[in-house]
């Protein structure tokens, strides 16, 4: 190898052998665990996630079971109470996060045209520091040592006085796995977004999927410290006897109220914002013309971002805050509407007359216009204040929050999942199967969901075990409960045509929807090194303008892992910086970390103790090796 | 619609005033949204050229203003339906109600002729009286629902709520906790009684009563004192005056067992204190190993107390 080879003069076949030289990772399963390529940690955390989805399918069905009839055996309250807190916390914390920085983290590099993300060696260890947390969790469960105190935990509940033993601890816990990985997400995006982009890229011409993961980053910056913060307390007051929830020695109750939905509201907006993305993605492809709007489009996207920050009170209408701070509320509330109004009527002139494709992904997009819309309406019902306090922790919440979670986030990442799935395997997806999935979904979840809605009007509140046959829940429960083994059906129909896909599906070649942006502009899947050669951006669609020929950058070295960062605002490009290597550190680091915040749930001392093999991961992780990068 | 715990048949002047703005705002939403799903069906059938006509600039700009308009419209109309609700009436009828884990504590204070007392998982209000609920929680964070008549309010440990209510229509209604308070969350209901004046104050006159001589002499009085009953539960005239579980002085009278579990029979009283850990599990009512004869004294005496 010649120190300081160049990628100019090179021809394709030349080039990709030196390329795979330094970018590939090694074999064999040491390989494969140390691996930093952003498109191996991202299938992984994308698997993991949907993993979790069916597991929390699972609890899902088995609530719908024990409440098809009143007053039903199938589980009693304590186990009950463990069931629907794995059910939020699992579809929350393992897989509707998650999930959508998977995406991110998967297609965001390739759609910037980039060859990793920024801090690859962070990025693997949010994986396996999320894992373990995920494990935690479930292993608790299974040996009945689950949360029972609702995803929520509302403390005294969740307090020391009331929630005694490890179940609260382990879900307070688990919340401190998935913020580290969450931030360590968003902050790769942000830099990746900023730093990384293709020369040309300039800030208006990026893929509206890439704004969207770029704002849901920072919401996810700016929310979880409140978390972080609630958590902490929370073991504290657990763990050491402090009181900052406990009325009796001047803590305060509503306290945890306010940092939790601080953290908790902007949450929703941190999954619903990527599938945003995903709708315009699929939107503009199917249609074969960019979303209508840009602008609007991107700058509704930040509204959404900042009134995100602007509602938490709207979960608190009924604990007695004065009525005019909560009218305030209202308004803040129902103006996110006009951000999330503005998006569809946007992508409503770009369907107007375009004659989309109707593939499986653009049925998904009609399915999410159906139930998205009507979730939002019964958004604004419950922002409120008169409503909402017959509403709130009633059914009619249930339903709300499934048909914007479902329909506004699920339906586009199923969509999504069909859109670059080819990308990511390099085959299609059975379409025909895909349909009838898309189509048992859709009616499974209207017929379970809808009723619930009326069930929260005539009086059934949320998170009952069961309830009692005098009430007239009976009928619309059971009805729910049979629709749902439907949308169950069609989930395992996606869920195996995804698996049997991957294998036999027909091959897809590099752009089989010819779609707009550089995914596509790379073999399916694509080489470790995502592009042979950097693109350079002309336009908000580049393959669609200059299709024949992308014109490329060249001048990157290749004796070792090297990409290009370019400027903020207009995307020139300013330096050359090397990749990190592969490296197992970051698999220690994470299992160092993940037994001390383990430990630490029984004893404080684990966080000093446990400290010192975090310590060492860490150095081990940075350990300057020499190359160049550290020498220069 | 839904019976006796239901927002959409309303039994009070809150509920009435929600559903009042509940319909309308359905139907506009409804619309809407049949609106959107409209135009959606429409662009779809439609054939365009490639480019999205420039009048769609206006369209959506009319849209979004339409968007704020609708919703200028529905916070004035949340506010000002919020605002007479919300306000204090003159001369109201005060209870204190405190939330337990899994029942309601009713207190009724003194007022002119009639004496404070305090009862459990039973409220009752007299016809078109202005009631002023002061809630308050003893461990977690319980919520105050009655649908047929108010909006929920949260009782907060450390904090004191107040809802104010209207009862316009007789009959009796069904509350149920509303905020997720441990295992019995699902067994925590109320009835709430709302009855003419005159009976009400007949209600109110006997509840204050203790439990009259003749029920003092009963064998079941006996065990109850001499069993460990008497260290949560109070009897009024009897020496138990425990105060962790529901005062039991006219636990008869009441419509219910067991915050709403049970109808009130003697039959569900025997099963009650014979097993209550198996019909409401994780209940803070101990078994007490009675014999055959003693819980057969014990249900009896109990049913007698009205």
């Amino acid at each position: 190898m010649i120190p300081d080879q160049r990628d100019m003069g090179l021809d394709d076949a030349a080039l990709q052998a030196a390329l795979r030289r330094v970018w590939s990772s090694r074999g064999g399963l040491l390989g494969a665990l140390a691996s930093v390529d952003h498109k191996t940690v991202g299938r992984r955390y994308i698997v993991t996630a949907f993993a979790f989805l069916l597991l929390g399918g699972v609890l899902a069905m088995l609530m719908r079971w024990q409440l098809a009839q009143p007053e039903a055996r199938l589980m009693g309250p304590d186990r009950y109470n463990q069931v629907f807190t794995m059910h939020g916390t699992n579809m929350m914390f393992l897989f509707a996060v998650p999930v959508m920085e998977a995406m991110g983290g998967y297609l965001v590099p390739l759609m910037v045209g980039t060859r990793n993300i920024a801090f690859p060696r962070l990025n693997a260890f949010s994986y396996w520091v999320y894992l373990f947390g995920g494990l935690l969790l479930w292993g608790a469960f299974l040996l009945d040592m689950g949360p029972d105190v609702g995803w929520f935990a509302y403390v005294p509940l969740s307090g020391p006085q009331y929630a005694a033993g490890k179940r609260a601890d382990i879900w307070a816990q688990m919340i401190t796995f998935t913020e580290v990985s969450a931030l360590a997400v968003a902050v790769e995006i942000v830099v990746t977004v900023f730093k990384q982009r293709a020369p040309g890229m300039s800030l208006d011409r990026m893929p509206l999927f890439v704004w969207a993961m770029l704002v849901t980053a920072f919401i996810i910056i700016v929310a979880m410290p409140a978390i972080v913060t609630a958590s902490t307390a929370l073991i504290l007051d657990r763990l050491v006897g402090t009181h900052f929830f406990n009325p009796a020695e001047g803590g305060d109750v509503l306290l945890w109220q306010h940092l939790f939905w601080f953290f908790g509201h902007p949450e929703v907006y941190i999954i619903f914002v990527p599938a945003v993305g995903m709708v315009s993605a699929i939107i503009g492809t199917f249609c074969r013309r960019p979303v209508f709007g840009y602008l609007a489009m991107v700058l509704a996207l930040v509204g959404i971002a900042l009134l995100s920050f602007g509602l938490w009170v709207h979960h608190m209408f009924t604990t007695g805050l004065p009525r005019l701070g909560e009218s305030f509320f209202t308004a803040s509330s129902m103006a996110i509407a006009v951000p999330s109004g503005l998006q569809i009527f946007c992508w409503l002139a770009t369907l107007w007359g375009a004659q989309p494709r109707m593939a499986v992904p653009m049925l998904y997009v009609l399915a999410f216009f159906f139930t998205f819309v009507l979730g939002g309406m019964t958004g604004v019902m419950v922002a409120s204040v008169p409503l909402d306090t017959q509403l709130h922790d009633s059914y009619f919440v249930v339903a709300h929050f499934h048909y914007v979670l479902i329909g506004g986030a699920v339906f586009p990442l199923l969509g999504a999942i069909h859109y670059w799935f080819p990308k990511v395997t390099g085959r299609m997806m059975r379409e025909v199967t895909g349909r009838w999935a898309c189509g048992m979904i859709f009616l499974g979840f209207n017929l379970a969901f809808f009723p619930m809605h009326i069930l929260g009007l005539w009086g059934m509140p949320r998170r009952v075990y069961t309830y009692q046959p005098e009430l007239p829940w009976a009928g619309l429960n059971l009805f729910a409960s049979v629709s749902s083994v439907l949308l169950a059906g069609g989930f395992l129909l996606f869920f195996w045509n995804a698996w049997r896909s991957a294998r036999h599906g027909a091959p897809a070649g590099d752009d089989p929807w010819g779609g707009p942006t550089l995914e596509w502009a790379t073999s399916s899947p694509p080489p470790p090194w995502n592009f042979t050669r950097i693109p350079v951006v002309e336009s908000v669609s580049p393959l669609w303008d200059a299709r024949e020929a992308l014109p490329v950058a060249e001048g990157l070295r290749l004796d070792r892992r090297e990409l290009l960062i370019t400027s903020l605002m207009d995307a020139t490009p300013e330096a050359r910086d090397s990749s990190p290597q592969d490296s197992i550190w970051p698999l220690l680091a994470a299992i160092a970390t993940s037994v001390m915040l383990i430990w630490s749930i029984f004893t404080p001392w684990a966080v000093v103790w446990g400290s010192i093999p975090v310590a060492i991961t860490l150095i081990g992780w940075f350990w300057p090796r020499g190359t160049p990068e550290d020498e220069s | 619609m839904g019976g006796w715990q239901s927002a959409l048949a309303p039994g009070g002047a809150s509920a009435e005033a929600i559903l009042g703005l509940f319909w309308p705002v359905v139907a506009l939403l409804g619309l809407i949204w049949l609106l959107v799903l409209l135009v959606l069906g429409a662009g779809l059938l439609r054939r365009a050229g490639s480019q999205v006509p420039r009048q769609a600039y206006l369209v959506i700009g009319a849209a979004t203003i339409g968007t704020v308009l609708v919703i200028i419209g529905l916070t004035t109309a949340s506010y000002l339906v919020t605002r007479p609700i919300a306000a204090a009436a003159e001369a109201p009828l005060v209870v204190q109600l405190r939330g337990l884990q899994w029942w309601w504590q009713v207190t009724y204070r003194e007022e002119g002729e009639a004496a404070a007392f305090v009862t459990a998982n039973e409220l009752h209000l007299p016809l078109g009286r202005p009631v002023r609920l002061e809630l308050s929680a003893e461990d977690v964070i319980h919520s105050f629902w009655v649908p047929n008549l108010a909006g929920k309010q949260d009782m907060i440990p450390g904090r004191d709520n107040v809802l104010h209510l209207t009862a316009t229509t007789p009959g009796t209604y069904r509350a149920q906790c509303a905020e997720f308070c441990g295992m019995q969350h699902a067994h925590m209901a109320l009835l709430v009684v709302v009855e003419p004046a005159e009976d009400f104050a007949r209600w109110r006159a006997a509840q204050a009563a203790p439990v009259p001589a003749e029920a003092l002499a009963a064998e079941g009085r006996r065990v109850f004192e001499q069993r460990p009953c008497g260290a949560c539960h109070t009897v009024r005239g009897t020496t138990a005056a425990g105060g962790t579980g529901p005062d039991l002085t006219h636990l008869a009278s009441r419509g219910t067992l067991a915050a709403g579990l049970l109808p009130m029979t003697r039959g569900a009283l025997a099963a009650w204190i014979a097993d209550p850990q198996t019909l409401k599990p994780g209940n803070n009512m101990p078994l007490v190993p009675l014999s055959a004869d003693e819980l057969q004294a014990l249900t009896a005496w109990l049913a007698s107390l009205r």
